[in-house]
């Protein structure tokens, strides 16, 4: 009698399990993304920045370049207007010294800034993963020296370098990538070796090995996405850092070189003029700090989505 | 103990070396010298300025040469800054630097610690969410965005009280008068100040939770001693490591602060001196503030363990 109702409530059981369909750690992770909403919001405005960015050509009647000659160091176009401007068209952020659509040159700041966020981040991502990971399994003497070079590297002033870098080789825009990924990687190397350490003696790569999967499968199906998630957060912490860097060297004039532009060189810009043309300074101010809070608000929901220990 | 300490020290000179290495060679495979100019010297004057310098020999002899005079603690004279040498240079602005960076510490520590004492008092409450948004705009938002914005504010604006002309001024030292320190240690301070807040309330809270904290509640100990005798001093104990970090971060910041503010320190040489190829006060201001970083990264790791007795360096 009671083994055939509990027959009944597991059949009725596995019924119901059809039916709910398994949920993989990042369907899971989405969700409590989704419930954030910092981050939602962040994600909704970085998305509205870098569309503008992405089709900066199209939003504007004028290039990054072109000289608005009636329109030199013009306040906004809905700003009460103190000086004489020959509104041909129409600056919604004003416009520079030289009489270029301010609102054009954010956008094309932000094209500068985010790229190289994102491809020095690649850099360092592919560095770092590389070279934890390697450090993490093969483990042992190999592991120590490798991390004692890392300590090293970790100890010497970086900024110094990657400005003598860029002195040295003429502002180039593809070094500037290079040289802010090769400053980043050495956290992420020390992130992924420590997951990859510490995911090689866990019980479910040994049950995975016990039940005959191959090496491959186990990298692919368990040290991967278990390994992903950390890397995932520090990604999203790194882009910002990065464009940090840039807009730093930038700044100091060894960034980008005109008529390009990013947001770093237009603050450096807008602070010679910031007591005649305050705007000059705030616009890109704004852009600058609104993108790098988007990115720490992202960060931060992806950890605590990402988190395990949360559930 | 007195191994550890001495076994860190030994260890910091290959660091050094390193560093002096790789800055001397970066530098030097860098197009373009010192005493290029858009004016052509005759050849014959160039080779006297390149011999008196040494600039003629192999670049290997250079480097050993450096190497010597490094070793007798002769960092060279300026290639650019007619009649000194690097070494007064550095003693010229290094009180500067010095006046400024140590006044960001000690503002970011007494507000830093104040803050993040009241955010893990009360925490998860409205005054603990209100500092830690705050925190957060100092940990996101760069100096040289803060630095123009703060001056635009309280030194292009002004502040007029009844009258009184109260406005910051917006560049110059003037000999380091209180009225021109206050916007750039401010602005070298903010993300100090935030990131200490964050640390301390972090460790705050994690011993205010601790069993010893509890105990001396149930004792009925008044809740002022508690904090003071018994929290603070643990979770103040994280702060010691962050020494080393923190005054690395506050020599990158000395970089830009200085040259916004136009204020007469080392980190504004730095910039300058990479551009002009002035090879040896390149050096010698990496070297320094490296030897600097470095230092306060081994005194912070030696204060630790004097101060948290859980800490042994017998491994």
């Amino acid at each position: 009698m009671i083994a055939t109702g509990i027959s009944g409530e597991g059949a009725a059981l596995m019924v119901k399990a059809k039916d709910v369909r398994g949920r993989s750690l990042w369907v899971d992770a989405w969700h409590r993304l989704l419930r954030n909403r910092a981050a939602v919001v962040s994600i909704v405005i970085l998305g509205v920045i870098a569309l503008m960015a992405v089709f900066a050509p199209f939003l504007s009647q004028y290039g990054y370049s072109d000289t608005d000659y009636g329109a030199i160091s013009c306040a906004p176009s809905w700003w009460n207007d103190p000086g004489v401007c020959n509104a041909g068209g129409t600056h919604w952020f004003g416009t520079d010294n030289v009489g270029r659509d301010l609102f054009v040159r954010i956008l094309y700041g932000a094209r500068v800034s985010l790229s190289v966020g994102l491809a020095a981040t690649l850099v360092s991502l592919m560095i770092g993963v590389a070279y934890g990971a390697t450090a993490g399994y093969v483990g042992g003497r190999i592991d120590a020296v490798m991390m004692r070079f890392v300590d090293v590297l970790y100890s010497l002033p970086f900024i110094f370098f990657v400005i003598i870098l860029m002195v040295a080789f003429h502002r180039n825009f593809y070094l500037l990538f290079v040289a802010i990924g090769a400053v980043e990687w050495l956290t992420m190397a020390r992130i992924v070796r420590g997951q990859a350490l510490s995911i090689k003696e866990r019980e479910y790569i040994e049950a995975a090995r016990a039940a005959g999967v191959g090496t491959w499968g186990i990298i692919r199906r368990h040290v991967i996405p278990n390994l992903l998630g950390p890397v995932i957060v520090y990604v999203t912490l790194t882009i910002p850092a990065v464009i940090l860097a840039e807009s730093f060297l930038s700044f100091l004039g060894l960034g980008i070189q005109e008529p390009l532009t990013s947001w770093g060189v237009l603050i450096a810009d807008g602070k010679e003029q910031m007591e005649s043309y305050p705007w000059m300074l705030i616009f890109p101010c704004a852009f600058m700090a609104v993108t790098l809070f988007c990115f720490n608000f992202i960060g931060d929901g992806l950890r605590d989505a990402l988190d395990p220990k949360d559930r | 103990m007195a191994s550890y300490a001495l076994r860190r020290v030994l260890g910091a000179i290959p660091t050094l070396f390193i560093i002096i290495t790789l800055a001397f060679f970066m530098m030097r495979l860098a197009p373009g010298g010192p005493f290029d100019s858009q004016r052509h010297l005759p050849p014959e004057i160039e080779r006297n300025v390149a011999a008196a310098y040494d600039l003629d020999k192999p670049l290997y002899e250079q480097y050993f040469l450096y190497l010597d005079h490094l070793a007798h603690g002769d960092l060279g004279p300026s290639y650019k800054i007619k009649d000194f040498t690097v070494g007064q240079l550095i003693a010229a602005g290094f009180p500067v630097s010095a006046k400024l960076g140590l006044s960001a510490i000690f503002l970011a520590l007494v507000f830093g610690i104040g803050l993040g004492v009241t955010a893990a008092l009360y925490q998860n409450r409205m005054s603990d969410h209100a500092i830690m948004s705050v925190a957060m705009f100092g940990i996101t938002i760069p100096n040289f965005v803060t630095a123009p914005l703060l001056t635009l504010l309280f030194g292009v604006y002004g502040l007029h009280f009844f009258g009184l002309d109260l406005s910051l001024p917006v560049a110059g030292w003037n000999g380091g008068a209180l009225r021109n320190m206050i916007l750039p240690v401010t602005v070298l301070a903010l993300p100090q100040i935030a990131i200490i807040a964050r640390l301390v309330r972090g460790s705050m809270v994690e011993v205010l939770h601790s069993n010893y904290v509890r105990t001396a509640r149930a004792k009925g100990m008044p809740s002022h001693v508690i904090v003071t005798r018994h929290a603070l001093r643990v979770a103040l104990l994280p702060l010691v490591s962050y020494l080393g970090p923190a005054v690395a971060q506050l020599v990158t910041g000395s970089l830009i602060i200085e040259q916004i503010f136009q204020l007469p320190g080392i980190g504004r040489y730095f910039v300058i001196a990479a551009i002009d190829r002035d090879y040896t006060l390149v050096m010698g201001a990496m070297i320094f503030y490296a030897a600097l970083i470095i230092l306060f990264n081994l005194m912070a790791d030696i204060l630790y363990g004097v101060l948290d007795p859980r800490v042994s360096y017998n491994t």
